[in-house]
């Protein structure tokens, strides 16, 4: 688990690899460099389309090239995709265009840029659009992987990335990752931790301190948000009967809303959430943020114990 | 002219400071713009550093929220912060968030950090001001990249259709953008054509000539029959040889060697 990487890296990697395909286009709104489109761009610069910093416009320029059969992948700052949503409403998923949006710098991990670049609201806007797959991978290899699955998907899609470097989790184990499938990524029968983004490594590391203590814990790096795996889910209120969901985030309506949503449709079991407390962020190193935002690992050991006490 | 310039100098080392101490932040548009903030804060605004939010002040807007070192050092040499407060640029709890914040800092008018809606927002004062026969001033800075946002052209329109004559624009000119050039990125044409026909008095200057700035302000402060700006042409990074007109210090932070040059030139130690 020594190797690290961060997630925005493996998009550009995707982009690099699929431009195979004289389909795929790239629609830049000047942070080709931090979003890391800029490696597609040096590749292709015909097929790269600057938009300026002009978000609302990028979305809908992608929305015409799909709907003349070309393969868009745009991307800019999480926060700054959200500037667009009536655009990626309206123009992108009413008509079920597949533009694919890439959201890098999310959440408060994003770190001293503040709280106008960390967007804890993104997975929640775009997963109430119809048609919308919402993914947000947790490490390079599964950003990849799933980034080269939705050049063949015909919904429009929005993912979310990381700014900074987390641990690689899934070299060697590429066939493993699918959109829409959760992946287990340790088991144990007390309790489930579904998580996604940076918050997957925080929740392995929680369950070892768990483990430390004789509690065996089931750790889900859930990285497509929507359509949500809900066969796992069942199967983790089965096994497990007490659930705790992990997000760099806002409490509401993300992973923990979703898995919440699920549940209370279905077979009613224990859960808790970690997530940013329904507040904005501040400037702070990466790892600091989490702590302020107490979605670390002790916080998400100590939920998965609060949910085990719940189990009736 | 001669303390103005001084005054920017010592903004200058400041603006360096801040970002080698965070080892992170924005050196380039915080160094084009800060000959202008000088000059604005020392010769127009009316402000009180001992009492920021003083209600008929006038209000100065960064939109360019991320050249956020340059507003803290004015904001510092004018007494709004202290110069130890600079310390806090970047760090966990500081009132000197990475971009600038109302809710943070004293004397910020406006928590900007996304592009394109600090000319609405000013806009608003602008009109708040007119509804209380207030004969306050609003200043808005703006970035070159940053008007390739369409938000600003709908602000624009509507300025001028509302006649706001105490809204005024300082656009920074600096011809870089994140990325690169604005030529590569997004090419804007006449830029001062398109704010004429928007219906705006429009002059130009050289951002880091200070009698030209000290004219071009008079100009904004007294040409008040419907919205103003002034378009300085700028170098961005201006005054530190490696970052001038080098679109890779618009958000990179000088290594100790590069610091230590930058200091040399700004005249804070002597070879
Ligand atoms: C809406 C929005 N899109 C993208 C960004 C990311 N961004 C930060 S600075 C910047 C470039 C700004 O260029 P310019 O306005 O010319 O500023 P300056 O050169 O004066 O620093 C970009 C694209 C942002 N802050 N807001």
């Amino acid at each position: 688990m020594s190797k690290m990487g961060a997630t925005r890296d493996g998009y550009g990697e995707a982009l690099l690899q699929l431009a195979s395909n004289p389909k795929v286009v790239v629609l830049e709104a000047d942070l080709g460099k931090s979003t890391k489109s800029l490696h597609f761009r040096k590749a292709h610069p015909e097929r790269t389309v600057s938009c300026g910093i002009g978000e609302q416009n990028m979305l809908l320029v992608g929305a015409g090239l799909a709907a003349s059969g070309f393969i868009p992948f745009a991307s800019t700052f999480a926060i700054f995709t959200e500037r667009a949503f009536e655009q990626m409403r309206n123009g992108v998923a009413r008509p079920n265009l597949a533009v694919h949006v890439c959201g890098s710098h999310g959440g408060t991990h994003t770190g001293t840029d503040g709280s106008s670049a960390q967007s804890i609201e993104d997975l929640a806007i775009y997963r109430t659009l119809p048609n919308v797959t919402v993914l947000h991978p947790s490490d390079t290899v599964s950003t990849r992987e799933l980034t080269i699955q939705l050049a063949a998907s015909s919904c429009p899609s929005y993912m979310r990335t990381a700014r900074n470097k987390t641990p690689v989790l899934y070299e060697g184990r590429e066939d493993e990752i699918k959109i829409g499938k959760g992946i287990k990524l340790r088991e144990g029968t007390d309790v489930a931790i579904i998580a996604c983004g940076v918050m997957v490594s925080q929740s392995l590391k929680a369950a070892e301190i768990l483990a430390e203590e004789g509690i065996h814990a089931t750790v889900v790096d859930m990285h497509t948000l929507k359509p949500l795996d809900s066969e796992l889910i069942n199967e983790l209120v089965a096994s497990c009967g007490a659930l705790v969901t992990a997000e760099d985030h806002n409490i509401i309506g993300g992973l923990g809303g979703a898995v919440a949503e699920h549940l209370v449709s279905n077979t009613l079991a224990p859960l808790e959430r970690i997530g940013v407390n329904d507040r904005f962020g501040e400037s702070g190193q990466a790892d600091e943020m989490l702590e302020v935002m107490k979605i670390s690992t002790p916080y998400i050991a100590a939920a998965a114990k609060r949910a085990m006490a719940r189990k009736s | 002219m001669e303390e103005l310039e001084e005054l920017a100098r010592r903004c200058r080392v400041h603006i360096v400071n801040m970002v080698y101490k965070a080892q992170a932040g924005h050196p380039g548009g915080s160094l084009s713009e800060i000959d202008l903030l000088a000059a604005l804060y020392k010769t127009q605004l009316r402000v009180r550093p001992n009492e920021p939010q003083w209600e008929d002040r006038d209000r100065f807007v960064l939109s360019k929220g991320h050249a956020s070192p340059g507003m803290y050092a004015i904001l510092a040499e004018m007494g709004f912060i202290t110069v130890e407060d600079l310390d806090s640029y970047r760090v966990l709890g500081g009132i000197c968030q990475g971009h600038v914040d109302m809710k943070w800092c004293p004397g910020v008018d406006f928590s900007a950090g996304s592009l394109g809606m600090g000319l609405s927002f000013g806009m608003g004062s602008a009109i708040a001001g007119r509804l209380e026969n207030s004969a306050r001033q609003v200043y808005v800075m703006l970035g070159d990249g940053e008007i390739q946002e369409g938000s600003v052209w709908e602000a624009a329109m509507a300025a001028a259709h509302h006649e706001l004559g105490n809204l005024n624009v300082i656009l920074d000119r600096n011809r870089i953008q994140n990325d690169d050039f604005c030529e590569t990125q997004m090419r804007m044409f006449d830029i001062p054509a398109k704010w004429r026909s928007f219906g705006w008095n429009v002059k130009e200057i050289n951002g880091h000539d200070m009698s030209e700035i000290v004219d071009g302000l008079n100009f904004l402060g007294t040409s008040n029959d419907g919205p103003s700006i002034l378009i300085a042409h700028t170098v961005k990074g201006n005054g530190i040889s490696y970052m001038a007109d080098n679109p890779a210090f618009h958000g990179a932070a000088p290594n100790d060697e590069q610091y230590q040059q930058a200091m040399l030139e700004l005249g804070e130690v002597s070879a």
